[in-house]
């Protein structure tokens, strides 16, 4: 035991480093974003009135608490860009992760299915392409959607159509090339809780006479409830920040929060405004982030 | 058992397995295969050809921008694996200390927040600085975001291990340093690596925290290619894809040997 309390020291002094590090180059700048967020908009280098002056004292910063600005916020509930790409946010990540579930369950349900010594090589396909840059991977289906690519060429050769479709820019390409990169994310945590269970349950619900469609909906499915919340709050969480998949296979229409961001930020250069949607976006996060921390904890408590 | 096994895979279960790995691998094998293509055209098949390798390594640019790319990677992977371990080590063998939970918290962010905001933050922290922006701060920012999923790979490794190996050590005469660097250091370098390549691999891939925190000049590759993407496809782009999935792809094999000598190892010198 006092090995243990003798090792404890050492081991503390491990985290200075890193520790200082996340402080530097991870609270503070957070700190600048809020900061930045309050501040009045500047046609100046950097483009925002600076708030807090920390080289003139206490004077000075409480001076700045009163001159603290809302309009950025102000402007982020009155305009109705802001507004509708928040809602479409919610609605593109909401759409995605249904359609993720219904595809990523059959395949991590098949792949619990498997033989035993098979069920380490399927996973392993399935992170490989999580492995492999989601820019190329977008890229690749930018080269099958284009208006002379493979999936027109292959619907023309069918005669399922009589000329190309329009397929790049639309939400169409956009949900495609989402569900696409997630679907990792998706299939990982619930081949994790299929795989999980005990076959017996199956086996057990037929012996009491249910069909095995039945003994899916009242077994299986629910016990893989925790999976299905993980892996549906695993998508949700990013796709609802998410930039480059609607920027390069969404139409110009309407955009979501992330891509606001971008915009304000490098064309239209209003940093105090671009700062405020990160912090709306943050708190757009909040619940969907509090509730996987529940799921996770009461997922490992259930292990115990 | 095994029979009873495989009787238990039905049609459907087959159906949806083919069909799920079908669409996540054929995307990138046409991609691949149209990298080979001779035909100016990317959508018409013109016979099998080097050119648009040749191509890529006669674009100066595109190089400058690969090989910044891997600099920062490499650099950025080195200090991150660093900086991860040693958080590792604090967070599972250090216990209690002042701000721990603040700690873990910082290093749990950036691992669910967008990009977008990671980016934008650290761009505001560089002006603020007033820091000139190009390698290091690319190689800072990526830093950062890395060096959380290294942690959580060395922790997860860290926290399986049997800690009376490092304690009968200490019995032996060793101080807890030496401890750590003789005894724990070697069971948990295979996860070390695998932490270093994802950091790695992150980096090469990362195209929104860069565009917030590099210079004009210094540009990473991703960045590049997707400037060029949006202006349409071009084949050459199809071949420096391909050359990042084979550098990918070698990583991967490298990773999951490195995590199979570090399952095979635990197995001989401690329970799992």
């Amino acid at each position: 035991m006092s090995t243990r309390r003798i090792f404890a020291q050492p081991a503390r002094y491990a985290a200075i480093a890193p520790y200082l590090w996340m402080v530097l180059f991870f609270l503070v700048p957070f700190g600048f974003v809020v900061k930045i967020s309050l501040s009045q908009t500047a046609i100046a280098q950097p483009p925002y009135v600076p708030v807090f002056d920390f080289s003139e004292g206490w004077a000075a910063i409480s001076a700045a608490f009163a001159q603290l600005s809302f309009d950025s916020f102000r402007l982020l509930i009155s305009d109705s860009l802001y507004i509708s790409s928040y809602l479409r946010s919610v609605v593109v990540a909401v759409t995605s992760t249904l359609i993720l579930l219904l595809i990523g369950y059959p395949i991590a349900y098949g792949m619990a299915r498997l033989p035993q010594r098979w069920q380490p090589i399927a996973m392993m396909l399935v992170i490989v392409p999580f492995w492999t840059s989601f820019l190329i991977r977008i890229y690749a289906w930018i080269n099958i959607l284009q208006h002379d690519g493979l999936l027109n060429k292959i619907l023309l050769a069918l005669h399922l159509v009589s000329s190309p479709v329009v397929w790049l820019s639309t939400d169409t390409a956009m949900y495609l090339g989402i569900v696409y990169s997630y679907l990792p994310f998706m299939i990982l945590p619930l081949y994790a809780t299929l795989s999980k269970m005990d076959p017996s349950l199956l086996e057990a619900a037929s012996d009491l006479g249910s069909s095995p469609l039945q003994a899916f909906w009242l077994v299986t499915f629910p016990l893989s409830l925790p999976g299905v919340g993980a892996g549906a709050l695993l998508c949700f969480i990013p796709i609802i920040g998410e930039f480059v998949i609607p920027d390069l296979l969404a139409g110009s229409g309407s955009m979501m929060i992330g891509q606001t961001l971008w915009l304000e930020f490098f064309t239209n250069k209003d940093w105090p405004v671009a700062a405020a949607a990160a912090v709306a976006l943050l708190v757009l996060l909040v619940p969907p982030l509090l509730l996987y921390d529940r799921l996770q904890r009461r997922t490992l408590e259930g292990d115990r | 058992m095994m029979a009873q096994r495989i009787g238990r895979i039905s049609p459907f279960n087959i159906t949806a397995l083919a069909l799920g790995m079908a669409f996540l691998y054929l995307p990138i094998v046409i991609l691949v295969i149209y990298s080979f293509n001779a035909s100016r055209l990317v959508t018409v098949w013109g016979g099998w050809s080097l050119r648009w390798y040749h191509e890529f390594f006669n674009d100066r640019a595109m190089l400058d921008a690969a090989w910044m790319s891997l600099r920062v990677a490499a650099v950025s992977a080195t200090i991150a694996t660093l900086l991860g371990t040693l958080a590792a080590v604090g967070l599972v063998r250090g216990e209690r200390f002042r701000g721990r939970t603040l700690f873990s918290g910082m290093l749990y962010a950036p691992l669910v927040m967008p990009e977008v905001i990671s980016g934008l933050s650290l761009l505001l922290l560089f002006v603020a600085l007033n820091a000139e922006r190009g390698f290091w701060t690319v190689t800072i920012a990526h830093t950062t975001l890395t060096m959380c999923f290294v942690t959580v790979v060395v922790q997860s490794r860290l926290a399986s291990l049997d800690r009376s190996l490092e304690e009968a050590a200490m019995d032996l005469g060793c101080d807890p340093v030496q401890a750590f660097i003789r005894v724990t250091l070697p069971l948990i370098v295979p996860a070390i690596a695998a932490g270093w390549m994802l950091a790695f691999t992150l980096s090469l891939d990362d195209v929104v925290i860069a565009s917030f925190t590099t210079g004009p000049g210094s540009a990473t590759l991703p960045i590049r290619i997707y400037s060029e993407v949006r202006l349409g496809v071009k084949p050459e782009i199809n071949a420096i894809c391909t050359m990042v999935i084979a550098l990918i792809a070698v990583l991967i094999v490298l990773a999951s040997l490195a995590a199979k000598l570090s399952s095979s190892e635990a197995k001989s010198a401690a329970p799992l």
